[in-house]
C-alpha cells in the first residue's frame, strides 16, 4: 500500500474506534439522555472521520464532492436527530438518571 | 502485506458489527426513545459501511445510495420524535 492509502486506513480506523465508543456507550449507559449523549457525539465523529477517509480514497472529482456532501450532511443531521429525540423524551416526562437511583 | 480494498472491507465489517450491537438496545431498551436512538445509530453505521464499500470497490454509485439512506435515517428520527409526543402542534 502507498503512504496515502495508509493515511486513509488510519483515518478509517480512527473512525471505527469512535464507532466502537458509541456502541459501548449505547449498551453501558444508564438512561436515555446519557445514551443519546454517547450515541450522538461519538457516532458523529466516527462518521465524519470515516467518510473523510472515503473522500480521500475516491480519486475522481465528482465522488469526492459527493463524499464531502455526505460528510457535511451527517455532521448537521446526526446531532439534530439526537436533540429531537432527547427533547421528545423530556416532553414525555422521563426523569434524568442521578446517583440516587443507584441500588 | 494487506490489500487496500481488504482493509476497507474489514473496517466496513466492524461498522456492521457495531450496528448489530446497537440492535441489542432496540431489543432491550426500556423506553421508545432508547429504541429510536439505537435505530439511528444502526442507520448511521450502515451509511458508513456503504461509503466504505464504495471506497473499496471504487464505485461512486454507492455514494448515492449512502446519501439517500442518510436522508431516510434522519427523517425517521425526526418523524418518530415529533409525532410520538404532543408539542402543542406537530412540526
Amino acid at each position: 500500500m502507498t503512504p496515502v492509502e495508509w493515511a486513509i486506513v488510519g483515518l478509517a480506523l480512527l473512525g471505527a474506534f469512535f464507532g466502537a465508543v458509541a456502541a459501548i456507550g449505547l449498551i453501558r449507559m444508564p438512561d436515555v439522555y446519557t445514551r443519546a449523549h454517547a450515541a450522538s457525539k461519538s457516532d458523529t465523529l466516527g462518521a465524519v472521520l470515516t467518510i473523510a477517509a472515503v473522500a480521500v480514497a475516491l480519486q475522481s472529482d465528482l465522488s469526492t464532492v459527493k463524499s464531502v456532501f455526505l460528510l457535511l450532511f451527517m455532521f448537521i443531521t446526526n446531532p439534530t436527530a439526537a436533540h429531537a429525540i432527547a427533547r421528545a423524551a423530556q416532553d414525555q416526562g422521563i426523569e434524568p438518571w442521578t446517583t440516587e437511583n443507584e441500588p | 502485506m494487506v490489500e487496500f480494498a481488504t482493509a476497507m472491507l474489514a473496517i466496513a465489517a466492524a461498522f456492521v458489527l457495531f450496528a448489530v450491537v446497537a440492535l441489542y438496545r432496540v431489543y432491550a431498551g426500556p423506553t421508545i426513545h432508547d429504541r429510536v436512538i439505537a435505530v439511528n445509530v444502526a442507520g448511521t453505521n450502515t451509511v458508513i459501511a456503504i461509503a466504505l464499500v464504495a471506497a473499496a470497490f471504487e464505485e461512486s454509485v454507492f455514494l448515492d445510495v449512502a446519501l439517500v439512506y442518510a436522508l431516510l435515517n434522519f427523517l425517521l428520527s425526526i418523524a418518530f420524535s415529533k409525532f410520538n409526543v404532543e408539542h402543542g402542534g406537530v412540526l
